[in-house]
């Protein structure tokens, strides 16, 4: 029962990664790519129908959380009060932004709905990242039955450690320019014209970036949790995950190189899904590390929801689950044409004239 | 100022009270949007196709200013009411998950379709994508309804070794009778509210001698529709209600009525202030025996006063859970008597040649929102001492380690940003409004719509 909740928590909240993600990097990306209205209408265009369903993840994985590991949630978020207020805070803004801009047709009403957007969505990238740098890393969790967390204590990564720090923030860094990249894939794969063009080439030196801070952010856990790695190496379905992800890398270049836009992107939802994969494998079963104590880590078996209430959701969870899927898929396929961001001939006339 | 329980309470009560403001609209208009379009569908009724286009767009306004309203909520649980969380998760954890999984996904992939979908749809697939959102809300809806009514009236639940509340029978839990009882009530209140919102728009309009014949159809629907609900929401719905508090919530309901006093024959205060001090009701205009009659449906029923409880079984705020009961049930009682006489005027067919009717009409939409939101608040102060009813106390649910200084930061920061959302949110629907029905639909995220450039309208 441990390894499923634990199995379903992890897919729910990689799914919300690569898919809140693509539209994550995409808005934060507006005012960079789009360099015209009709430019920053089609980043917009591209994310509007998705972005609402994709936040639906993030729910879902609290549902998990509240469902089958009460205790994990009762002792994480209160630690984390201010700082997760601040994301509660971005999440409001972004989804409004994403809403109103499109209502009135006034320049400066855009641009600024784009500003907000655009800042939003790009600390969300970076906070979800320093998030998942505090699972890996550890929480002080000591004597008691609650902790808190600074936001930054002596900003290194044993005993009694804050939100940010060295190892934390490179994941965040990590994570924003991973998105960004992975946003700008996905605006590859949705529109055309000059704006794709330019997409493509900053996906081209995101992912670039993305790689190197991988390759520091990969050396930096071998000496924060040195664990994890024996665990990658022993876990059958780690390896899976890094295939997966390997098979993302070299599939979503050649991609890339032939300009199979639909592939790339997939490419780029596979390299993520992989890595989160794989760390979520090698955490496994513990699911709050602590940095005073490891004895006080809290694993999934001891956080676990009574059995009787588990067995009731294992039989309706699966079903939820594809339902999402299939809406999911519909989503998709009722969105493959590309968006037009250069004017045609019969658009033309300047805007807000009706 | 060091009580975090009062804090972490406000700031639940107003962030809760703010999200509410936008479902209420949302889950009741859906229902009017599903009659509209099959009007429109079945008998190709062309204004209520426009009706329903209209609505719609302030339906999608009004949804997302409900989304992004309503992630806090879950957040909440975790970050303010930790203990909470902990000791009932096991069991409130299934409904919550429940509603994000098979309603939230529905609504989320439904909400693009009936707000900018109709043209590429067709008729057919756009009147199912708009019951679709309609079954999306109304299964939110009793999702959560059944969450909170385990709260009020815990059954379906068994302990596990470290006295946390687990799940003990999972139909039991979901068939809750108060779930029922409070569900019907919940939705047809937000039916009424939606009713008098579209006879608002529809009076306005008719005053304005604007949009004609559409906003004769509002007015048709928002009169009639709403006197269905505003009958339905008092009889049997809010009656069984009180009777069930009456049942199983004894010293709520001394507490609603400010009575001290037990014995037959029990009155039914209309007006009166309670004086919890000197244990009274001051300047009581009162009808005997009649709250005997709606609580146990005989005179001869003694109905408890506060007297007969210990002071530590009370709700917390007496006063506040009085003026609350009264607001909602005098407000209810006057939207019957609005709507009867409104429908009246309709069916003789002078409603619309009547303005003084009208404005009271346009000027009425506020006070379903107030009646909704004082009917929450009798729930939930009434539930008070307790979190989950006569099992676990509100003073033991809160997160230990969250200071009464941080929770108050956060509750004034909801402030200004929910300040700043409505006035966006009045900004946007009046828009809407000033547009009105007709002309060219906007698409979606500012594409060009084919009949002319740019999303918005000016």
């Amino acid at each position: 029962m441990a390894e499923f909740w634990f199995a379903a928590l992890a897919i729910t909240l990689v799914l919300y990664s690569v898919l809140d993600g693509f539209d994550f990097g995409a808005a934060a990306l507006t005012l960079v790519l789009g360099k015209t209205e009709p430019e920053r209408r089609a980043v917009i265009s591209a994310i509007g129908p998705f972005w609402d369903g994709n936040e639906v993840w993030l729910i879902a994985s609290g549902g998990i959380l509240f469902l089958a590991f009460p205790s994990v949630l009762a002792l994480a978020f209160p630690a984390f009060y201010l700082a997760l207020f601040l994301v509660l805070w971005c999440l409001i803004l972004r989804g409004i932004a994403m809403e109103v801009r499109s209502h009135v047709t006034d320049p400066m009403w855009r641009s600024f709905w784009d500003v907000v957007l655009a800042l939003s969505s790009g600390l969300l990238a970076l906070l979800f990242g320093v998030a998942l740098g505090n699972v890996v890393r550890g929480m002080p969790i000591g004597e008691g039955s609650t902790f808190t967390l600074a936001f930054f204590t002596h900003f290194g990564t044993t005993g009694n450690v804050g939100l940010l720090d060295w190892y934390t923030v490179s994941v965040g860094l990590l994570s924003l320019v991973a998105l960004l990249a992975h946003g700008a894939a996905f605006l590859v794969y949705r529109t055309d014209g000059a704006l794709r063009e330019r997409a493509r080439l900053l996906e081209r030196r995101l992912w670039i970036g993305g790689g190197v801070l991988f390759a520091l952010v990969t050396v930096e856990t071998r000496f924060v949790r040195p664990e994890l790695f024996d665990a990658l190496l022993e876990r059958p379905l780690a390896w899976a995950f890094s295939a997966l992800s390997l098979a993302g890398v070299v599939g979503g270049a050649r991609a890339y190189a032939r300009e199979h836009d639909r592939l790339a992107f997939l490419g780029s939802s596979a390299v993520l899904a992989g890595l989160l994969g794989a760390t979520a494998t090698a955490l496994f079963p513990t699911m709050l590390h602590s940095t005073l104590d490891p004895a006080r880590s809290v694993t999934a078996e001891q956080a676990l929801s009574a059995p009787y209430g588990l067995r009731v959701a294992v039989v309706w969870w699966p079903v939820a689950f594809a339902l999402a899927a299939t809406y999911l898929a519909f989503a998709f396929r009722a969105n493959q044409e590309k968006i037009r961001s250069e004017p045609a001939v019969d658009d033309e006339r300047p805007h807000g004239s009706t | 100022m060091d009580d975090p329980t009062l804090w972490h309470r406000l700031q639940f009560a107003f962030t809760i009270v703010y999200h509410y403001l936008f479902p209420q609209l949302t889950m009741g208009l859906a229902l009017h949007l599903v009659l509209w379009k099959w009007r429109a569908y079945r008998h190709g009724d062309a204004i209520a196709g426009e009706t329903a286009r209209f609505w719609a767009r302030i339906f999608g306004v009004n949804f997302a200013f409900g989304v992004v309203t309503g992630v806090p909520m879950e957040f909440q649980f975790g970050t303010n009411w930790a203990r909470f969380a902990e000791h009932t998760g096991g069991v409130i954890g299934q409904t919550l998950a429940l509603e994000g999984m098979f309603a939230f996904f529905l609504e989320s992939a439904l909400i693009a379709a009936v707000v900018w979908g109709e043209k590429r749809l067709g008729p057919k697939r756009h009147f199912l994508c708009t019951l679709g959102v309609f079954v999306g809300s109304w299964l939110s809806g009793y999702f959560i309804v059944t969450t909170n009514a385990f709260m009020q009236h815990p059954v379906g639940h068994a302990f596990d070794d470290k006295g946390r509340m687990i799940l003990g029978s999972v139909s039991e839990y979901l068939l809750n009778p108060w779930a029922i009882a409070q569900y019907a009530h919940t939705m047809i209140a937000s039916v009424v509210t939606a009713s008098f919102v579209i006879a608002a728009v529809g009076a306005f309009y008719t005053l304005k001698k604007l949009h004609q014949p559409t906003a004769a159809l509002f007015l048709r629907s928002g009169v009639r529709v709403g006197l269905v609900a505003a009958v339905l929401v008092a009889f049997p719905t809010g009656d069984h209600q009180a009777k069930l508090v009456a049942r199983h919530q004894p010293v709520a309901l001394a507490a609603m009525e400010g009575r001290f006093e037990s014995g037959t024959h029990a009155e039914l205060t209309f007006i009166g202030q309670p004086n919890v001090r000197e244990r009274r009701i001051d300047n009581a205009i009162q009808a005997p025996a009649v709250l005997s009659i709606l609580a146990f449906g005989t005179p001869q029923r003694s109905v408890q006063g506060l007297n007969d409880f210990p002071v530590d079984q009370w709700p917390t705020n007496i006063e506040l859970l009085y003026y609350s009961f009264h607001v909602m049930a005098g407000l209810g009682t006057l939207f019957i008597a609005l709507m009867a006489f409104s429908t009246f005027a309709d069916v003789r067919g002078w409603l619309a040649r009547s303005p003084p009717l009208l404005w009271c009409l346009m000027l009425a939409f506020p006070f379903p929102y107030i009646a909704t939101t004082a009917g929450w608040m009798t729930a939930e102060l009434g539930r008070q001492p307790w979190l989950v009813y006569g099992l676990f106390r509100t003073v033991d649910g809160t997160s230990q380690n969250v200071s009464s200084g941080n929770v108050l930061f956060t509750l004034i920061g909801f402030t200004g940003l929910y300040f700043a959302l409505g006035v966006l949110f009045l900004y946007l629907v009046g828009r809407e409004l000033a547009h009105g029905p007709g002309g060219p639909a906007p698409s979606a995220y500012g594409d060009p719509a084919p009949d002319g450039p740019g999303g918005g309208h000016g």
